[in-house]
């Protein structure tokens, strides 16, 4: 693209670290208010389009030595094993459990295995999307 | 962690781990690490043998989908054990061996992983309890030999052997399948243990007969029993550990093992003495007919695996007479062909295995299997000369050696079950010993053709491709070891009989005591050495007049076996599906949307009205308020804008306007999450569309003829009308309660307020892994049909 995108680059500079901290705060806030790994990974996942669309992937591609394909194998490899993981304790595959800490900044809080399974999700759809994303784009 | 379950997760996750590890070690043969996870199996194993032989059994759980009573159940008792000790033990000694017979161009992790694949399959088909655990490792298996026996894969008969191997025992694992599933149907269970304790009360049931056929063709197909034979010869396409390993010592006799199983539950009725013992006798005698005629040594020992195969079957078959006579002398008597079978799967192994890797030395170091070319052999190879001998004359069922003690031991089932009183042998019971002891001739004279082509007479050495000598070492370990075994067992195999077979017996046949007996190697002069004598004499002469009497195999006409039927009917079935697809699959977007919706509408819309479903009642429903009034009539206009766009960005655009309305929807209705998800996702399909824009022809409106355009239309009104008419009735059916209250103490159970979080990650978590899974698989998908175009990846190899 060749054309004058002076103003699309300036505004995704600062547009993009928004998106990505919304996506990134909606994939924390997801286990009581709306959000989760599914949308905090869309989101994400925007914010890289935003940048492969207003910059060449080239470009993105040095700033970012991201594999996106093995991350979203990293992210099904993730839910699996979080799935796994509690029938090594005796508990069903799958099953999550939760608990209360108090940990040193945040006072008293609430951390959820599910949180993982999330995680895992959110990779998968970071990686799957961008992925997508970059081998249409990178085509010739 | 349960001990047993992590035995069985042992070999995959060293799976898991080969290709990580391969790239580390250097120069390091990599199999040296695979042996040690047999090897620390076997031990663990091993130490389990007192106490399962004082009569102990485990068992362990770890529930996997508990609501559906399919937990993951690992049950030791002595029938597992044997079988385990069998996979874990000849796992070992294959890897040794492979580990001199692989050629540096074989790929070693490849072949490792299948490997290791299969050893953790078949542990799992052995010790699982539960039927559907079982069937899942039991495909596996199947998978795992097809990718052993296509090791080869640029080799045109590796490919063929594989898929034949796969298609048949696949197909007979539906069958078994089905034939699980009837049973929990009658019993409410999946466990194989609570199966057994209350299927007496079940044997009346319409179903049982059915179940029980459908797990025998599990078992037969499995086990390469007649007509499914077929597919054995040609897995022996595969390497000679492969086939010394699977198709001899482990795989080929999960099925036995499945009918060993099975024993309390279908055994003790008239069909299953019958089916069990007539297949597992034509198998016998079919095997080693045809083992008699066969030029190449590998395929040589393929029929005879079969013919011993069929051999134990018909063991299993007769043995099963006892649960008819339940505890009590006659149970006693009968129940001893359990024993012997046990016995004899033991003694195949080795001698089975030992031959194999025998066939594999002269292969390695001559160049050929064919027995035409061969001869003179035990000057060069005189100790592999020696493991020939131990291994045929044990197979033969001679003295001194172990598979005389089974031998024997059969032919006292068949003796006995000449005078059996029940499932009317009387008129045809002569037939099982006269059918065997021929067939047992028939095991002798190529026993001997084994050896005394292969090793004696004049060596054709301009014939050979290189000059035949001794293997290396450790090429010689594995067979060693295994010619040891079989001299031992001959001379003290009542250690093998009371710590292994007799608790394995026990496991088949729990209500019937004291049927387990001492082994001895003398018996004195009664049926079954006079039985023994007459093979010795008779098949000598047989094998010494072979050429004057080889033509009756001729007599077969060419076209009359299994193999032809089988190639027959994956030719018609390929061209049936060929002109079948080419009818509908006209490649042609517009069509397929066709089939999808009228298909819909006619199953959906069809059951609708046909069922009386269709019920509308709008009074309980809440007003529609304006501005959702107003966003129905935007959606509605843009979606006929559509239809008229001149161009792709326009109704790309119109199409946004439609998944932007939506969202709008789920604003109105309160619920964030659908409407911030639909969001960003019109966002990003959107962006993928005006990139996909770049690499598509130009937009043409194509222009029909009018009848077509008619027919879509109406299409396209019934399947909307259909979808609308489905959304008022479930509106307002009540057929079964509401599930809301399930969620609605969510933050107790979950400690989530996020009730659709809650929903996702916690109540439904398995939905979301595999939908992250099949979301994963699209974008694969996606990437190599871009990246990986036609024809470059394509290997030569493919089209030898």
């Amino acid at each position: 693209m060749n054309i004058n995108d002076v103003i699309l680059k300036t505004v995704s500079k600062a547009v993009v670290l928004i998106i990505l901290t919304f996506g990134i705060y909606l994939f924390v806030s997801g286990h009581n208010q709306p959000g989760g790994g599914f949308i905090g990974g869309l989101v994400i996942a925007s914010a890289f389009v935003l940048m492969f669309l207003s910059y060449d992937s080239e470009t993105v591609s040095e700033a970012l030595p991201i594999d996106f394909k093995k991350l979203s194998a990293l992210g099904v490899l993730l839910a699996m094993m979080s799935g796994v993981a509690p029938m090594f304790f005796g508990g069903a595959f799958l099953s999550q459990s939760f608990g209360y800490f108090d940990l040193p900044i945040f006072g008293k809080t609430e951390l959820a295995t599910v949180t993982i399974f999330e995680a895992g999700i959110a990779l998968t759809v970071i990686g799957v999307v961008v992925n997508i994303i970059l081998s249409i784009s990178e085509d010739e | 962690m349960h001990l047993l379950i992590l035995a069985i997760f042992i070999p995959f996750i060293a799976t898991a781990l080969i290709p990580l590890i391969h790239k580390r070690i250097g120069s390091l043969h990599i199999g040296w690490l695979v042996l040690l996870v047999p090897l620390t199996l076997f031990v663990v194993f091993v130490i389990q043998i007192p106490a399962v032989a004082n009569g102990e059994t485990f068992i362990q759980t770890v529930d996997w989908i508990p609501s559906l009573g399919i937990n993951f159940t690992a049950y030791l008792d002595g029938l597992s054990l044997i079988m385990a000790l069998l996979i874990t033990g000849m796992g070992s000694l294959v890897v040794l061996y492979s580990i001199y017979y692989l050629s540096s161009s074989d790929s070693f992790p490849h072949f490792y992983a299948y490997l290791l694949l299969f050893m953790g399959a078949m542990l799992g088909v052995v010790l699982s309890d539960n039927l559907l655990v079982l069937y899942i490792f039991w495909e596996l298996t199947s998978i795992s030999s097809f990718l052993l026996i296509a090791f080869w894969y640029h080799r045109k008969n590796s490919r063929y052997g594989a898929q034949k191997s796969l298609l048949i025992t696949v197909f007979g694992g539906f069958g078994m399948l089905a034939g699980f599933l009837m049973l929990h149907s009658m019993t409410g269970t999946f466990s194989i243990r609570e199966t057994i304790a209350v299927i007496g009360q079940y044997t009346d049931y319409a179903l049982f007969y059915p179940a029980m056929f459908l797990v025998l063709l599990g078992a037969f197909t499995k086990s390469a029993q007649f007509p499914f034979h077929i597919w054995l010869p040609d897995a022996m396409e595969a390497p000679t550990p492969v086939s010394a390993y699977l198709h001899s010592a482990t795989m080929v006799k999960a099925g036995l093992y499945l009918v060993a199983r099975f024993i309390p539950i279908f055994g003790g009725t008239a069909a299953w003495f019958w089916t069990v013992t007539i297949v597992g006798l034509v198998t016998l005698f079919w095997g080693a007919f045809c083992a008699v005629r066969q030029t190449d040594l590998k395929a040589l020992l393929a029929y005879s695996t079969i013919s011993q195969l069929g051999l134990i079957m018909s063991l299993f078959g007769l043995g099963s007479a006892a649960l008819h006579f339940g505890d009590g002398e006659r149970g006693a008597l009968y129940g001893l062909a359990i024993f012997a079978a046990l016995f004899h799967m033991v003694n195949h192994s080795t001698f089975k295995g030992a031959l194999f890797m025998v066939v594999g030395i002269i292969d390695h170091q001559v160049g050929t299997r064919d027995i035409r070319r061969l001869g003179g052999l035990s000057a060069f190879l005189p100790i592999t000369f020696t493991f020939a001998v131990i291994g045929s004359f044990s197979m033969a069922g001679l003295p001194f050696l172990n598979g005389f003690l089974s031998k024997e031991m059969f032919f006292t089932a068949t003796v006995d079950a000449v005078s059996l009183p029940a499932f009317g042998v009387s008129t045809w019971g002569l037939l099982i010993p006269v059918i065997a002891w021929i067939a047992s001739v028939f095991t002798f004279i190529y026993s001997m053709i084994f050896v005394f082509r292969t090793f004696f007479g004049t060596p054709q050495l301009k014939k050979l491709d290189r000059k035949p000598i001794e293997p290396s070492i450790g090429m010689l370990i594995s067979p060693a070891i295994l010619c040891i075994l079989i001299v031992s067992l001959f001379f003290v195999p009542n250690l093998l009989g009371d710590y292994l077979l007799k608790p394995a017996m026990s496991g088949i046949i729990p209500g019937i005591s004291g049927a387990a007996p001492q082994i001895s190697a003398w018996h004195g002069f009664n049926t079954e050495l006079f039985m023994t004598l007459g093979i010795i004499v008779v098949g000598t002469f047989l094998f010494l007049t072979f050429r004057s009497w080889h033509k009756i195999y001729l007599l077969q006409p060419a076209g009359w076996n299994f193999t032809v039927l089988y190639n027959s009917f994956l030719k018609d079935l390929k061209r049936v599906a060929n002109w079948l697809t080419t009818r509908y699959m006209t490649g042609h977007l517009p069509t397929y949307f066709a089939y999808i919706f009228v298909f819909f509408i006619v199953t959906s819309g069809g059951a609708l009205i046909f069922t009386g479903a269709l019920s509308i009642d709008l009074t309980a429903d809440s007003p529609i308020s304006f501005y959702e009034g107003m966003l129905v009539v935007v959606m509605a206009i843009a979606a006929i804008a559509i239809l008229f766009a001149k161009s792709r960005l326009t109704a790309i655009l119109l199409n946004g306007v439609l998944g932007f309305s939506i969202a709008i929807f789920f604003v109105l209705f309160r619920a964030p999450d659908l409407a911030l998800t639909q969001l960003v996702i019109e966002t990003v399909t959107t962006a993928l569309f005006l990139l996909c824009f770049h690499f598509l022809p130009e937009w043409t409106k194509e222009d029909s003829p009018k009848w077509i355009k008619v027919r879509n239309a109406m299409i396209a009104i019934g399947a909307g009308v259909t979808v609308t008419l489905i959304g008022l009735t479930v509106n307002s059916g009540t057929l079964f309660d509401s599930i809301s209250g399930y969620f609605e103490n969510s933050y107790e159970l979950t400690g989530g307020d996020n009730i659709v979080n809650a929903i996702l990650g916690d109540f439904r978590a398995f939905d979301t892994m595999l939908e992250s899974l099949v979301l994963f698989i699209a974008g694969l998908g996606v990437y190599t049909l871009i990246r990986l175009k036609l024809g470059k990846g394509a290997d030569k190899d493919e089209h030898q």
